[in-house]
């Protein structure tokens, strides 16, 4: 259930998160959720993309530095009090998120969470105990 | 204020000099003759105490008998700063500890620092030869030195303290750093004199400006500055900004600390204690000497030193021997300001760094070597020094606070191998410029 995501180290100057994201559109390479976080002297930027191996290769092959990294998908209603209930369910746990990052599904009215936990397997089966639903990156991707 | 009139006269012979100042006018035969009695003294004792130095003489058939002229200084073998490192701490050392009354240490090429020993015929040796400096500088009995070099196993501090004392002048052990404070002691103590690193007293006259005060106001007149290169060009810069007299210091920890020349008040080159210290001139590649004045690097053997000894000690400096007799009417030859050096050591805000030491601190935190590059600039004076660390795959981490732990665990290891600030910049890979594959190491954007 977990799924496959892209992180790059770049630093924090015009121009640094442009070279990336070109080079993985004129590969045909499309990313699905994307989210930077950043200090004043440099960011991470975190990718799902839909062939995540190929993305990868194509960025290490570019020079950058990236690491493939494991987060849990998980669905919401696109509703006040959507997310609250899914943390509500992993503070209950007793599990801690490392990051979060959230983008809105158009058109069925979900969101979708991306999580970083340090225990994914853990998370995963809290969440779904709780009926929350995990996606698996065929249905992600979908 | 009970204090004699500052007096603005040129010493000019023997006749007015500062008592211990008689041997920089010794004539030239008396000299000659005292520095072959010394070599020949220094050479025996290095032979009888120190084993490096008599392995290094058998293999080249040379006995201490072997020294019959000063010309014979060159047969001799070289002493370089790996020889301290590989013998650290205390393999040169001709003299029992019991005997020894202080150790100073500085920065090695990698990890250890080196160590250099003094006993009290060595530490009176120096304290006259700082005491030669100051007086060589106009300063005297009446004077309000202030120390900004640092105190400790550094031999700035104390080396300048004891001459000061010793001249008679007052001394102000103010020590390095906390520029507002030590604006405020020059302005409330009075300060006639300064002896810190020349970057340092730039900072200060900044960091005196920012605060409303006129450096020119104040009774300040003269600063002995040292421990690394400066240019001409500084020193008209310091001048006309603070209304000083600026005088440059050499030395060097393996040799005595400072206090081995220094310029008189005519600023043609610095004089050195030869009676003390004697000068050669090297091409840096072959060891051959060069003809005075030509340029190469800088070899000194300590004629009288007691505890550690060095002979033919291969400075790294680059600087000739300016040929005739300078109008101030001293014997002692002169050289040229230190404008480069012949290996990597660089000088910030007066504390030697080598490269080799950055490198061994990113090879102890990461266990390979990244890519880096270390730049130095200068920041209102105050000399900076970034290290840009190329962000391996194997360094990075999905997450901001292993980055940033990452940043501060490169940033201590730095400032414990190199012992001063150093800011780290985790940069993308293959950011740094390398040409034919291979990365500069040190960008130096000081003297823009």
């Amino acid at each position: 259930m977990k799924i496959k995501q892209i992180s790059l180290f770049a630093e924090n100057k015009r121009g640094h998160v442009a070279a990336p994201v070109k080079l993985l559109a004129s590969q045909g390479l499309d990313i699905r959720a994307l989210f930077l976080a950043e200090t004043e002297q440099y960011g991470i930027l975190r990718m799902i993309v839909t062939d995540w191996e190929r993305a990868a290769k194509t960025l290490e092959d570019g020079g950058f530095t990236v690491k493939v990294t494991e987060v849990v998908a998980v669905e919401v209603s696109d509703h006040p009090g959507g997310l609250a209930t899914v943390l509500s369910a992993l503070d209950a746990c007793g599990l801690n998120i490392e990051y979060l990052y959230a983008f809105p599904r158009f058109r069925v009215d979900r969101a979708i969470l991306i999580f970083r936990f340090a225990a994914p397997e853990a998370a995963i089966a809290c969440l779904q105990a709780a009926g929350i639903n995990v996606l698996a990156s065929e249905e992600l991707f979908r | 204020m009970n204090r004699e009139p500052m007096s603005r006269e040129l010493e000019t012979s023997v006749h007015n000099c500062h008592p211990a100042s008689v041997p920089d006018y010794t004539s030239l035969d008396e000299l000659r003759a005292l520095q072959l009695e010394r070599l020949k003294a220094v050479v025996e004792r290095s032979w009888n105490h120190v084993q490096l130095f008599r392995e290094r003489m058998e293999e080249r058939n040379l006995t201490p008998e072997s020294i019959r002229s000063l010309d014979d200084l060159a047969r001799l073998p070289f002493t370089v700063k790996s020889d301290l490192r590989d013998t650290y701490p205390f393999g040169l050392f001709a003299s029992p500890m019991k005997d020894v009354v202080r150790l100073h240490a500085s920065s090695g090429t990698t990890g250890k620092p080196i160590v250099v020993a003094y006993t009290q015929e060595d530490v009176d040796v120096w304290t006259s030869v700082l005491v030669r400096c100051l007086a060589g500088c106009g300063l005297h009995r009446g004077d309000i030195v202030q120390i900004a070099y640092g105190y400790g196993l550094f031999t700035g501090g104390l080396g300048a303290h004891y001459g000061a004392e010793s001249l008679g002048a007052t001394v102000v052990p103010a020590s390095g750093g906390h520029a507002d404070r030590q604006i405020m002691l020059i302005k409330d103590f009075g300060a006639t004199a300064m002896c810190c690193t020349p970057t340092y007293f730039l900072h200060l006259i900044e960091r005196a400006g920012e605060m409303g005060i006129d450096m020119k106001q104040l009774p300040l007149r003269a600063g002995v500055f040292g421990a690394e290169p400066w240019t001409e060009s500084m020193r008209q810069y310091i001048e006309k900004m603070s209304g000083i007299e600026a005088f440059d210091i050499y030395g060097l920890s393996e040799i005595i600390g400072p206090g081995v020349g220094c310029e008189c008040r005519r600023h043609e080159g610095l004089h050195i204690f030869e009676d003390r210290f004697y000068p050669e001139i090297v091409d840096p590649e072959s060891g051959e000497p060069v003809a005075d004045g030509e340029p190469g690097e800088l070899v000194l053997t300590t004629l009288s030193k007691q505890a550690m000894p060095m002979i033919r000690y291969r400075t790294r400096d680059i600087t000739r021997i300016l040929t005739g007799r300078c109008a101030c009417g001293r014997t002692l030859r002169r050289i040229d300001r230190i404008g480069r050096r012949s290996d990597d050591m660089l000088i910030i805000r007066g504390v030697n760094v080598f490269p080799s030491q950055v490198e061994t601190a990113l090879l102890d935190v990461e266990g390979t070597l990244p890519h880096y590059q270390i730049l130095l600039t200068r920041d209102r004076g105050l000399d900076q020094m970034e290290v840009q660390v190329e962000v391996t795959p194997e360094m990075f981490e999905d997450k901001i606070g292993s980055l940033q732990e990452l940043n501060r665990r490169l940033q201590a290891a730095l400032d414990r191998m190199l012992g001063i600030r150093v800011r780290v910049a985790l940069v993308e890979a293959h950011s740094i410029e390398r040409s034919e594959g291979k990365a500069k190491r040190v960008i130096d954007r000081r003297m823009q």
